[in-house]
């Protein structure tokens, strides 16, 4: 039998106001699975990432759990999805507690809000010691951790990451991804992300998919992707 | 002393009017110029229904704001929807409207002519008819507005409207519906200052509506932005500082028609200062 899909996206078109973006494009990801979107700038990969999220509209399907849903990010939030958007966009005068806290908005429990804000503790020794500190005053790769542990207060099923590594320095870019693969593989969180750096994404991801013109070219697991030539004529504009 | 309970007066009322302004604007980035238009709304629900229908003040002091903050959810169901700017712009088309009708509903409003003869508060047998009465009121009224102000800055619903004004977008990602948010908070504002409206209506015993123009709402802008923005703190501070420059320029002898001329002035002149000098203010850590 056919494992049921955890998300699926069919024939889906997005865009921003009157610019098409996305065209007809089909993709899943599986439970407990770490799934990569590539492509160069504009090829639309953050987009899928928002319409899934219901940030922007779009017309086609989206499954989540087999059934079809209308995405609105406090509905998704609830169902178990998580949205780590680009560019961190930690709350700078909020303490970086304040700011985990925020991510529990939905637990109107306090004390298991504060349960999961230690637990992330425990996963980010970091955020742990600094956490009184403005957020505004983290380097960019503990902003960046942050918010990916902000992400994870709701404790989701499904995690979108939205380049995750922008502007990090790489030795913090192992780091991150580093605490990708335990996040996935600890919580058997499924992992949706968007990223650029190529090299050190493929050998965490079970599966990739390559866009270049706002369409799907070519999915694979990551290492066939990487041994195939389709990144470097997708990079070099041959597609 | 009669003079110094008539400063204590009236630092309570901008104090609750800045505390007010602070709510909205500091501690969520709602950028509104509405401040003066609630406070006339406050002070116009007293001089009305004192005056043509016998109420008491004590009892408008609890009907104003529920007017007031009904009249803020209804316009600020639309308002909530505009962001930084443009917001700006709502909230100044709405006081130049409340203007507008202040002057021109003259049934109600007497036009330019204004209300007077508005009754002092009446309690427990005691008309509190001299400042050194009405002063009791004033800051009993102020310390309610300040122990909830703090109370919301330091509770769950503060901090989500502190990330408001950081990042309303992402704080969206997180499930928050913000324009409930910006809504609840422009209602509570709005009735705060018609509590402030109803003081100053009583106090004075006389409105009209120039008194309830830009000018005043660029006032408390600049109370809010000199004590430092999002702080409760800070708004009294500001209050403290913009309602005594005043009373030294009279001190230093300025003719009465120039006085008003130089309070606008310096006015504008600090808010300039401020700008580019100090843009946190005095004890504020966030820039505008």
């Amino acid at each position: 039998m056919e494992k049921e899909k955890f998300l699926e996206l069919k024939n889906m078109e997005a865009g921003y106001n009157e610019t098409k973006i996305l065209h007809d494009v089909s993709l899943f990801i599986n439970e407990g699975e770490i799934v990569a979107l590539m492509g160069p700038n504009g090829a639309g990969k953050s987009t899928i990432l928002k319409a899934i999220f219901g940030l922007i509209p779009h017309t086609g399907n989206i499954f989540y759990e087999g059934e079809k849903i209308h995405p609105a990010p406090d509905r998704l939030v609830k169902m178990g999805i998580a949205f780590v958007p680009q560019g961190r966009r930690v709350f700078n005068n909020l303490t970086v507690e304040e700011n985990l806290e925020i991510g529990g908005f939905f637990l109107n429990d306090k004390t298991e809000c504060s349960r999961r804000v230690e637990h992330l503790f425990h996963l980010f020794p970091m955020l742990h010691e600094k956490r009184r500190e403005y957020a505004g005053s983290l380097s960019g790769g503990q902003q960046q951790l942050l918010s990916i542990a902000r992400g994870l207060m709701t404790q989701p099923k499904l995690l979108l990451l939205d380049e995750p590594t922008l502007g990090l320095a790489p030795k913090v870019v192992k780091e991150i991804f580093q605490m990708i693969k335990t996040i996935n593989k600890n919580h058997k969180t499924a992992i949706m992300v968007v990223e650029h750096n190529l090299h050190s994404l493929l050998p965490i991801t079970h599966r990739a998919y390559v866009l270049a013109h706002g369409k799907i070219v070519a999915s694979d697991t990551g290492p066939v992707i990487a041994q195939s030539d389709i990144l470097e004529r997708v990079f070099m504009g041959k597609i | 002393m009669e003079y110094i309970f008539h400063i204590l007066i009236l630092l309570s009322i901008y104090g609750i009017l800045a505390l007010a302004q602070n709510l909205v604007m500091g501690g969520t980035g709602l950028l509104t110029i509405a401040g003066a238009a609630f406070y006339g709304i406050g002070a116009y629900v007293a001089a009305i229904l004192a005056t043509k229908f016998g109420w008491s003040i004590m009892a408008i002091l609890l009907i104003a704001p529920i007017i007031a903050g009904l009249i803020a959810f209804l316009v600020g169901a639309s308002f909530a929807r505009f962001r930084d700017d443009y917001f700006m712009l709502a909230t100044l088309g709405f006081l130049m409207i409340f203007n507008t009708v202040a002057k021109n509903w003259e049934t109600f409003t007497n036009g330019s002519f204004g209300i007077a003869g508005i009754p002092k508060p009446y309690i427990l047998g005691f008309t509190l008819d001299m400042p050194m009465t009405f002063v009791v009121l004033a800051i009993f009224i102020l310390i309610i507005v300040v122990t909830v102000s703090y109370l919301i800055s330091r509770s769950s619903f503060g901090r989500a409207l502190n990330a408001i004004r950081e990042d309303e977008d992402a704080l969206q990602i997180f499930g928050y519906q913000t324009s409930r948010y910006k809504l609840m908070i422009f209602t509570i504002g709005a009735a705060f200052s018609a509590l402030g409206g109803v003081l100053f209506a009583s106090y004075i015993t006389f409105v009209d509506p120039n008194l309830f123009t830009v000018n005043e709402s660029i006032l408390l802008w600049a109370m809010v932005i000199l004590g430092g923005i999002g702080r409760n703190r800070g708004a009294l501070i500001g209050a403290l500082f913009l309602v005594i420059i005043p009373e030294i320029l009279r001190f230093i002898g300025f003719p009465t028609e120039f006085a008003g001329l130089m309070r606008q002035c310096i006015y504008g002149l600090l808010l300039v200062l401020l700008m580019l000098y100090q843009p946190r203010g005095i004890l504020g850590t966030y820039k505008l």
